[in-house]
């Protein structure tokens, strides 16, 4: 009961735990790396890297999206649908041209995002009950398209995106997935759509007294994260070198989730961390890799994916308990 | 520091034990380098009631913390009944009889009353929740309150005052031998007010310690008997409430001589000045089931209008109605001549209509956002290119405004959330005026912001008054109303009873009209000479 026993103040904690938050990410990704350095050959070589970057573009742009609709509070689960309408959609235009087949392709996601969106904005339908009526719609639209059926797709330019690099190092895919990341990076920064996002998520009651079009907003966040999906199952698509509608995107919903989530992003919405959500995807992808090189199932990898969710959810809620 | 017996002890007037019930001694809390509370020493005995005075940042909320576990004290000590506790957390201080209402209740909003009640230690019977024995109980604890409500009601569909009063009952139940009360009265109406002072009469009979925080003069008179008033994380004064007289406590309060206090009047208002402009804003017949009917006012630039009437009578909705914030069954507004779309926010703001929320809280601040953020909410678009929003641009407009109207911030980064009531409350004003706005709607301006502040919200409002912006003042404090409007219309049950101009516009005609239930103050009001004969078809 003496003044000496109180050493550990509040605030310093929680200092702690908001740095964990904004960082450990981050962390987790270099202490991953050292690991890999040191105990699983030849995972550390620019090969391998290239290759992870590769398969973590879809989740990742799927990501971006996620972390937009999240931010305003909301969630989107026909992420995966969507991918799978992109795909059913691309074959059908490709004589076209690949542009103008994933044009439609895009088109078509975003359709669906609309769907979303008026749900959600216009109607009031809460968010995870939308767009889980639209995950289960998509996967079915996609597959009556499609007829069922997986369709090669042989076009010179999709492979050429799906598996070619530009000047021979960096790999279409990524370039295309880092410029998204840039774009949605200033959009949330630097634009009044951004803030006015963040505003919503924040307090939507306090953005419609504001006169803030938070209907409209909302509408286009979710035609956003949809129409990253359909790009997702466009170079998905590319890179497999055949349209997939009845597996393509199963359970990206859930890795999108936790790299917006692990990377700092609060589900309450309010806040959107992009740098986060990419790092966060990243530790996924070299988390699964690393488990794999070491002959490990991937059963284990989701279970380790479990603990991660856990572990950001903890952290956010701790932070928020203090404030 | 290590005085056992606070200095008033010896004066105490006939209470059974000297022996205070919760005390702090010489308690300091410091955070990140900041003091908050230095060397505090505070107590209360049973069936005292205790007002907890200050300003904002003065150390209330510290001290009540500190008091209830949610903070340790970095220095000092808490004592309950004469024996030192540290109460790792509030669930611990609850245990031990420190009960805290807030003014947010924090109960379960979808259970039964009976349940809040006895939430976590419900009856049990064959390992079942005993209904009937839980419901019986809760009604037996409410009716010895004279709280008369359906304890199997979910609580939510309940007033928030009755609410209120069944965390009030719930805290009691669990042996609470001090209950904190933080603003209870905020979101009551009158009656609501009347049955909680009464609970607070039977509670300390029973030798229960209130310690009571709140703005409002009024009620720390009629319900406390003691105050402590706390300034700049000190005790600035310990004593009797009676005999002290009100410009002495908010002088002790604001750290000023009373005469200065005095000469400024209660509140800060100027001399209203009535002005023979044309209206700004002509509202005609506004109409709402169940909300108002034909509520007809008229603004004009450069004048406060005052609109007065119990919770309930439709002050709010009327503001809402004017700032499409409420869809109107019936009539319309319309700003110089031009008639604006109902039921929309973006068509009130283009036609020059703000509101300032009743609630900053839920329907004002983003919290998550700065106070840069914040303030240029509403002016985003304008202060942008291409969807791009200009950072330079909104640096312009937040420093003319955070110099205007005095907000102090860390600076334009600092989260809002962490700005005192009154700063946030100058950060609000700010994002609509910096729409340039031509008329103003203020619900409840100075609601839970502290005297400092709310002298310099009530200055502000004359300045821009005086500037040319026709204003509505929306306000439960009579005197706010009084003093800060040169009309007042007052409402009753969703109509316009009648309006106060000139030399009516005082605290008793006020109070008559807002009674307004029988004939005599009807025809006294009636055949004053209207200048304005908007209402009364």
């Amino acid at each position: 009961m003496t003044a000496s026993t109180v050493t550990i103040p509040l605030p310093r904690r929680g200092s702690v735990i908001a740095g964990l938050q904004r960082w450990g990410v981050y962390i987790a990704i270099a202490v991953l790396l050292l690991f890999d350095l040191a105990f699983t050959p030849d995972f550390v070589s620019v090969g391998n890297l290239r290759t992870q970057l590769v398969q973590v573009v879809p989740v990742l742009v799927v990501a971006l999206g996620m972390a937009l609709v999240i931010g305003t509070e909301g969630i989107d689960l026909s992420v995966g649908g969507v991918m799978a309408v992109a795909a059913a959609v691309l074959p059908l235009y490709i004589g076209y041209g690949f542009w103008a087949a994933a044009a439609a392709a895009l088109a078509a996601g975003a359709l669906v995002g609309v769907a979303n969106g008026s749900l959600v904005a216009l109607v009031g339908v809460q968010p995870i009950v939308a767009t889980l009526a639209l995950m289960v719609a998509g996967r079915g639209l996609a597959l009556l398209i499609a007829h069922e059926q997986l369709v090669p797709v042989l076009d010179p330019t999709a492979l050429r995106l799906g598996r070619g690099s530009a000047f021979g190092v960096l790999p279409w895919s990524v370039l295309v997935g880092a410029l998204l990341v840039a774009g949605i990076g200033v959009l949330v920064s630097r634009t009044t759509f951004g803030k006015q996002l963040l505003a919503i998520g924040g307090n939507r009651r306090a953005s419609e007294l504001a006169g803030l079009p938070v209907k409209r907003n909302l509408l286009v966040v979710y035609l956003l994260s949809a129409t990253l999906a359909a790009c997702a199952g466009v170079l998905s698509t590319a890179r497999l070198g055949a349209s997939v509608p009845s597996t393509l995107g199963n359970l990206i919903e859930l890795s999108a989730i936790t790299a917006v989530v692990v990377g700092g992003t609060p589900l309450s919405g309010g806040m959107i961390r992009i740098g986060g959500t990419v790092a966060g995807a990243l530790l996924l992808q070299l988390l699964r890799a690393t488990l794999i090189a070491h002959d490990i199932s991937d059963w284990y990898s989701q279970i380790v994916q479990a603990v991660i969710i856990v572990l950001a959810v903890y952290l956010q809620r701790q932070r928020t308990v203090l404030r | 520091m290590t005085t056992s017996a606070p200095p008033y002890a010896s004066s105490a007037p006939g209470t059974p034990e000297d022996l205070a019930v919760l005390e702090a001694r010489g308690v300091t809390k410091r955070f990140a380098g900041v003091t908050a509370l230095a060397g505090i020493d505070f107590a209360v005995r049973p069936g005292d009631s205790m007002a907890l005075m200050g300003e904002n940042g003065a150390g209330k909320s510290t001290l009540i913390k500190v008091l209830t576990g949610v903070h340790q004290p970095d220095e000092g000590e808490v004592v309950l009944g004469g024996r030192p506790v540290r109460f790792a957390r509030p669930l611990d201080a609850q245990r031990a009889g420190v009960s805290t209402i807030y003014q947010e209740v924090n109960l379960v909003p979808l259970m039964s009353v009976a349940h809040n009640i006895y939430l976590g230690r419900e009856p049990r019977r064959f390992g079942l929740v005993d209904e009937r024995r839980m419901n019986a109980d809760a009604r037996a604890l409410l009716r010895e309150y004279a709280i008369d409500v359906d304890v199997t009601a979910p609580l939510r569909s309940l007033a928030l005052g009755v609410q209120q009063m069944v965390a009030l009952a719930r805290a009691v139940s669990i042996n609470a031998t001090v209950v904190i009360m933080d603003e209870p009265t905020s979101s009551l109406e009158a009656r609501e007010v009347e049955t909680l002072f009464a609970v607070i009469g039977l509670l300390r009979q029973r030798g229960i310690a209130i310690v009571y925080v709140s703005h409002r003069m009024d009620e720390i008179y009629r319900v406390c008997d003691r105050v402590t008033v706390l300034r700049d994380g000190r005790v600035v004064h310990v004593g009797d409430l009676r005999g002290l007289p009100r410009v002495e406590l908010v002088s002790m309060m604001l750290g000023r001589s009373a005469e200065t206090v005095r000469t400024g009047g209660v509140t800060a208002f100027g001399e209203a000045v009535a002005t023979e402009a044309q209206p700004v804003l002509v509202a005609a017949d506004l109409t709402r089931a169940h909300q108002i009917s034909d509520v007809s006012l008229l603004i004009r630039a450069g004048e406060v209008v005052g609109l007065g009437g119990l919770l309930g009578s439709g002050r709010s909705e009327t503001l809402k109605a004017m700032a499409g914030v409420m869809q109107l069954d019936r009539g319309g507004v319309t700003v110089d001549g031009r008639k604006i779309r109902s039921g929309s926010v973006p068509a009130a703001i283009r036609a020059g209509v703000v509101m300032l929320p009743e609630d900053r809280k839920a329907e004002g601040i983003i919290p998550g956002l700065s106070v840069r953020d914040n303030i240029v909410l509403a002016a985003l678009p304008r202060l942008s290119k291409g969807g791009f929003s200009s950072r330079k641009a909104q640096d312009k407009v937040v420093e003319v405004f955070v110099r205007r109207l005095r907000i102090k911030a860390s600076s334009p980064d600092q989260l809002v959330s962490e700005l005192s009531g009154g700063n946030q409350q100058k950060v609000m004003i700010a994002r609509w005026l910096a729409m340039s706005p031509k008329v103003l709607l203020l619900d409840e301006p100075t609601r839970g912001i502290d005297v400092g502040a709310k002298a310099e919200v009530q200055a502000l409002i004359d300045e821009l008054a005086h500037e040319g912006l026709a204003i509505v003042l929306v306000s439960s404090e009579l005197e706010e109303v009084v003093e800060g409007s040169v009309r007042v219309v007052v409402l009753r049950e969703g109509r316009v009873e009648t309006e106060l101009t000139g030399d009516e516009v005082d605290e008793a005609h006020l109070l008559a009209a807002i009674a307004g239930h029988d004939e005599e103050v009807g025809t006294e009001a009636e055949p004053q000479p209207q200048p304005d004969e908007e209402e009364q078809p």
